[in-house]
């Protein structure tokens, strides 16, 4: 399993996410007030549109979730799946830090490689 | 599984699939529609022309259902169960189901092939290209669907007039009396009457243009386009082509289970007659059709519902008029209410021991309708010149078998369990489990007073982080000095927040303090749009709409605004506010753009902020030969004045320089008319969704005053307002209305004004343009990149194409949902 670093864990704003470009796939990266991280695909699949990362940060029931920036669908930032759409999910990526580093792993948490193609600028 | 087929898609065939498909048929579902979509709203069809869209009307396709759209059947060959289609294709069944709804009646005079009918949104279309070059008029038929034709020629801006053969409007509905006060209302919107009147012919000038309707008795009523909606037609003509059995007047006939004479073929909805050839019903309402579809549903899943006849109640507001009829229009005795001063009449209808009420009719004040409707057949509930004096009967309780929702068929007893039973505890929740409300909405009264009967506090809830209301949460930051999100839920909430309460708190801190909005714990309350203070578009990008107060700009500042867009190649366009909207900037792209703005001397127009946008002017007195007040000048002063102001929901105003009101005024939640005196403030006003004129706040005010007032209005509504509520729907919320408001900003009966005055002055005194503060702090500057590991790097993702030489988003391919 390979490991991007992709900033310090200072920068990153509690319940604000950013997007990290990992292996040409854009994974969006939380702190969560706890002081947890989660790494989820930046692609919101109802829109088709990199924007995860750009949600409000909350809580459904005590798990932590981040609500698409485009028309509100809620995802959990824990398991990936669409809390008001079941059947809908993103990739979740493993996270963690090293030497106060935010390092992302372009491999799919738990045992499953990542099936998302990486992504290429379509042609017009 | 056997085949089914059903020909026609309206709404009787869209509730029909559905009800299969919830019963878990998983057989094959074939349906043919004539229309070049699915089935949408048809009751709601007038709303298409005031902007709905289709697929907002437009039903979702039940899932495993195969359609074919643009399909007209042309036969049934019974024999071989197959149905041909116009392109001569055939589509075999086993259960073949006849939905084909009914079509407009027009009637053989000359020149009627040249007119309108009302019925699809096709038809609606014919008409708004019809009406863009006429100026009057006519429609046949003064009915409830003409009537709602009319309204509609006139929201196009016609001069409209209504021909009725019968001697009053809506006979089918009102006698008489309620006619003639029904008259009256018409005729005060500007609608020309003429009842008892029919139609000799449609007069057609050159190349088949429309110049009149003639009158049978040779007066002309000058028009260029004509409307018919002088009755419906069952269109059974595949039926009775197919040799089944159809009624002497029209309709396939069918049994108490919707069975057409052919045992595999079923009838529903508009077309079907439902007690015999001779003395059967054709039902012409929503409501009936649904049960219809879901009785064929039943039998053909093996149950064994029945048709049983239905309500043909009906409760409207045409033209602002409501109009209602329930139960029977006779009795041996009756009891009238007529007020034709306030246009108001209401007639019950009582058995001869004067203890049954049978039925009523009721115009310009329908609240009996709602009240009294379910104790037809029933013992009165109270003598019947109260029933009709207070009108209201909100303190009835209603028997467990009374009908509540009759598009739905719904009684009161089966709210009532879903209320107790399956803790239904709000509106939306009952239309989910009963479908009560669902339709035509004028139940939803009803709904809301069982639920209240039946003890359920209707939640006020911002969301499951807050048991309060937004006005609550107001109160509770105000009164205990709070000022982070933090502090809030940690005290009064619960969990760490979610996109609807984040949002609402953060309004609340930046209305009371009026800090930086992405200062510190605040920045990860915004939304997106806050965020990165622009508005996120569909592909991810945002839009840029630099602050042009009152619409006025200098060509230097104009050509600033043109080479910055050229510079940064996002697509221009000048927004229906007054000002210019640059679109297509990426992230990393806005700090770019706006120090090039800033510099210029413009600042943020907060088009994406729950704040003012615009104050619209028009040229007013300075040009303009009409005006009689600088409008120009005060729209400038007012925008400067309330820029930057956060609150419940966006603020928009405007101000005309004379009654003519170029500015739209009254369509604004503040809307300043100019007098000859001073000034005329209106508020309320809304365009939108639901368009709402403003009220007339307080009339001739000195600059002074004005200002006075709209602060105080406006400080009034951030406080007691509701999460994302516009003024129009706060003020028509507030109890005690308009006069109300006046008291307590006018009068200071609350004695709050002096509170509101200062927290207006801290407000203007502290402002801060949100673009200048941000580009010129590195920390707020660090956001603004597409990715926090190459900062330098633009989101490959965003492509576009050129559309009339500027950008357009490239549209994704759909991704896949499962
Ligand atoms: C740009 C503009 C359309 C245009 O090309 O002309 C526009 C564009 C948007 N409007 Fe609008 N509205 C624009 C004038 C209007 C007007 C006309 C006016 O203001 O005179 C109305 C009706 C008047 C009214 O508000 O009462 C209008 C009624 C709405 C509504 C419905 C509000 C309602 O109360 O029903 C929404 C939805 C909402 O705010 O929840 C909306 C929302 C939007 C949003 C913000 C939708 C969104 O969330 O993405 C659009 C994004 C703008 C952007 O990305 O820059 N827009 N919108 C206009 C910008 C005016 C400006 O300079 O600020
Ligand atoms: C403007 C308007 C306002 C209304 N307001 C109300 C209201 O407030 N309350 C109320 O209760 N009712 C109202 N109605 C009536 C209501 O819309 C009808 O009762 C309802 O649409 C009946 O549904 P249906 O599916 O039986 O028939 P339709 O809606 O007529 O649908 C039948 C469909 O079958 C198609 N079709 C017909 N023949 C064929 C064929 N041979 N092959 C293929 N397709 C075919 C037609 O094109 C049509 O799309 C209103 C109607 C209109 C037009
Ligand atoms: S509202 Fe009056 S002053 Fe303003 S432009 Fe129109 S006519 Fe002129
Ligand atoms: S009566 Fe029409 S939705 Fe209930």
């Amino acid at each position: 399993m390979s490991w991007v670093s992709v900033c310090r864990y200072q920068a990153l704003l509690p319940e604000r996410g950013v997007c990290a470009l990992v292996d040409g796939r854009q994974v969006a990266v939380f702190r969560t007030y706890d002081g947890a991280l989660h790494a989820i695909g930046n692609l919101d699949p109802f829109s088709g549109a990199h924007v995860l990362s750009r949600g409000i940060v909350g809580t459904r029931a005590g798990e932590p979730t981040v609500a698409s920036p485009l028309h509100k669908q809620v995802f959990s930032l824990v398991s990936g799946e669409c809390l008001d759409e079941p059947g809908v999910t993103v990739p979740v990526y493993s996270i963690r830090v090293e030497d106060g580093l935010v390092q992302v792993s372009s491999v799919r948490a738990g045992t499953e490689p990542v099936r998302e193609p990486a992504l290429v600028p379509m042609s017009v | 599984m056997s085949r089914i087929v059903v020909v026609g898609y309206g709404p009787t065939a869209h509730r029909f699939v559905e009800t299969l498909r919830e019963r878990g048929s998983g057989g094959r579902v074939t349906v043919i529609g004539e229309e070049p979509r699915p089935a949408y709203d048809r009751v709601a069809l007038t709303s298409y022309l005031g902007g709905t869209s289709v697929e907002d009307l437009t039903y979702p396709v039940p899932e495993g259902t195969v359609t074919r759209l643009g399909g007209r059947v042309t036969a049934i060959d019974r024999e071989a169960r197959t149905v041909t289609l116009a392109d001569g294709s055939a589509e075999p069944y086993d259960v073949l189901v006849l939905a084909t709804g009914s079509s407009p009646f027009v009637p053989p005079v000359p020149g009627a092939e040249h007119a309108h009918v009302y019925r699809t949104i096709d038809d609606l279309d014919a008409i708004r290209l019809a009406a863009k070059d006429a100026t009057e008029g006519v429609v046949v038929g003064g009915g409830l669907l003409g009537l709602e034709a009319a309204d509609a020629l006139r929201g196009l801006g016609l001069r409209t007039h209504i021909v009725e053969m019968s001697p009053w409007l809506m006979p089918r509905q009102v006698d008489e009396g309620g006619g003639a006060v029904l008259k009256g209302h018409i005729e005060a919107l500007g609608l020309s009457v003429h009842a008892g009147a029919g139609v000799q012919e449609i007069v057609v000038g050159e190349q088949g243009v429309v110049t009149g309707l003639r009158k049978p008795d040779g007066t002309l009523i000058d028009a260029q386009i004509v409307v018919f909606s002088a009755g419906i037609r069952p269109r059974d003509e595949l039926a009775r082509d197919g040799g089944l059995e159809v009624g002497r007047r029209g309709g396939i006939v069918v049994d108490a289970g919707m069975r057409t004479s052919d045992p595999s073929i079923y009838a529903i909805g508009e077309c079907a007659l439902v007690g015999g050839p001779e003395k059967g019903m054709v039902y012409g309402l929503v409501g009936p059709c649904f049960t219809m579809a879901e009785v064929a549903a039943d039998r053909i899943t093996g149950g064994g519902a029945s048709f049983e006849g239905a309500d043909m109640s009906t409760k409207l507001k045409l033209l602002g008029v409501e109009v209602a009829q329930f139960g029977a229009m006779d009795g041996a005795l009756d009891v009238t209410y007529m007020d034709p001063v306030g246009g108001v009449y209401k007639r019950l209808f009582i058995s001869d021991d004067a203890r049954t009420l049978l039925g009523g009719i009721c115009v310009g004040d329908a609240s009996p309708y709602s009240s009294l409707r379910p104790f037809v057949g029933k013992p009165l509930p109270a003598a019947p010149s109260d029933l009709l004096f207070t009108g209201s009967g909100a303190e009835l309780d209603l028997p467990d078998d009374a009908q509540v929702c009759s598009c739905n068929n719904v009684s009161a007893g089966a709210v009532r369990v879903a209320i107790v039973d399956k803790g239904c505890a709000d509106v939306p929740g009952i239309k989910a489990c009963t479908r009560a409300g669902s339709t035509c909405g004028s139940c939803v009264p009803m709904l809301k007073q069982l639920l209240e009967r039946s003890g359920v506090e209707l939640s006020k809830a911002l969301c499951e982080h807050f048991a309060y209301s937004r006005a609550e949460l107001y109160d509770i930051v105000r009164v205990r000095g709070i000022t982070t999100f933090s502090e809030l839920i940690t005290a009064h909430g619960q969990g760490r927040g979610c996109d609807i309460c984040k949002p609402a708190v953060a309004s609340i801190l930046a209305s009371l303090h009026n800090g930086h909005v992405l200062e510190g714990e605040r920045a990860a309350l915004q939304d997106t749009n806050d965020h990165f203070l622009a508005n996120i578009q569909k592909n991810g990008t945002y839009s840029v709409v630099p602050r042009i107060p009152g619409g006025e700009i200098t060509p230097d500042k104009l050509i600033v605004i043109g080479e910055v867009a050229r510079d940064f190649g996002l697509y221009t366009k000048i927004t229906g506010g007054q000002r210019i909207d640059l679109f297509g900037a990426r992230v990393e792209q806005l700090p770019q753009i706006w120090r090039r703005l800033v510099e210029a001397g413009f600042e943020s127009g907060h088009a994406y902020g729950k704040a003012l946008r615009t104050v619209k002017s028009c040229v007013g007195s300075t040009w303009c030969r009409y005006g009689v007040q600088d409008s120009v000048g005060l729209a400038i002063a007012l925008e400067l004045r309330y820029r930057g102001l956060r609150a419940p929901h966006k603020l928009k105003s405007a101000v005309s320089g004379c009654a003519r009101e170029c500015a739209e005024a009254r369509s604004k939640d503040f809307g300043i008319i100019a007098t000859e005196n001073g000034w005329n403030l209106y508020v309320g006003g809304n365009g939108g969704f639901k368009p709402r004129h403003a009220d007339l706040l307080a009339n001739d005010l000195s600059t002074d005053e004005l200002i006075r007032t709209i602060d105080r209005f406006v400080m009034f509504y951030i406080r007691t307002a509701d999460r994302l509520q516009r003024t129009a729907a706060w003020l028509e919320s507030l109890d005690g209305g308009l006069g109300y408001l006046r008291q307590v900003i006018i009068d200071d009966s609350l004695g709050i004004c002096a509170e509101l005055d200062a927290q207006m002055r801290h407000h203007v005194s502290t402002y801060e343009d949100e673009w200048r503060a941000t580009i010129s702090d590195p920390e707020k500057l660090g956001r603004f990149v597409s990715f926090v590991n190459a900062p330098g790097v633009p989101d490959p993702s965003i492509v576009f194409e050129t559309e009339r030489d500027q950008i357009k988003p490239v549209n994704r391919p759909e991704v896949a949902l499962q």
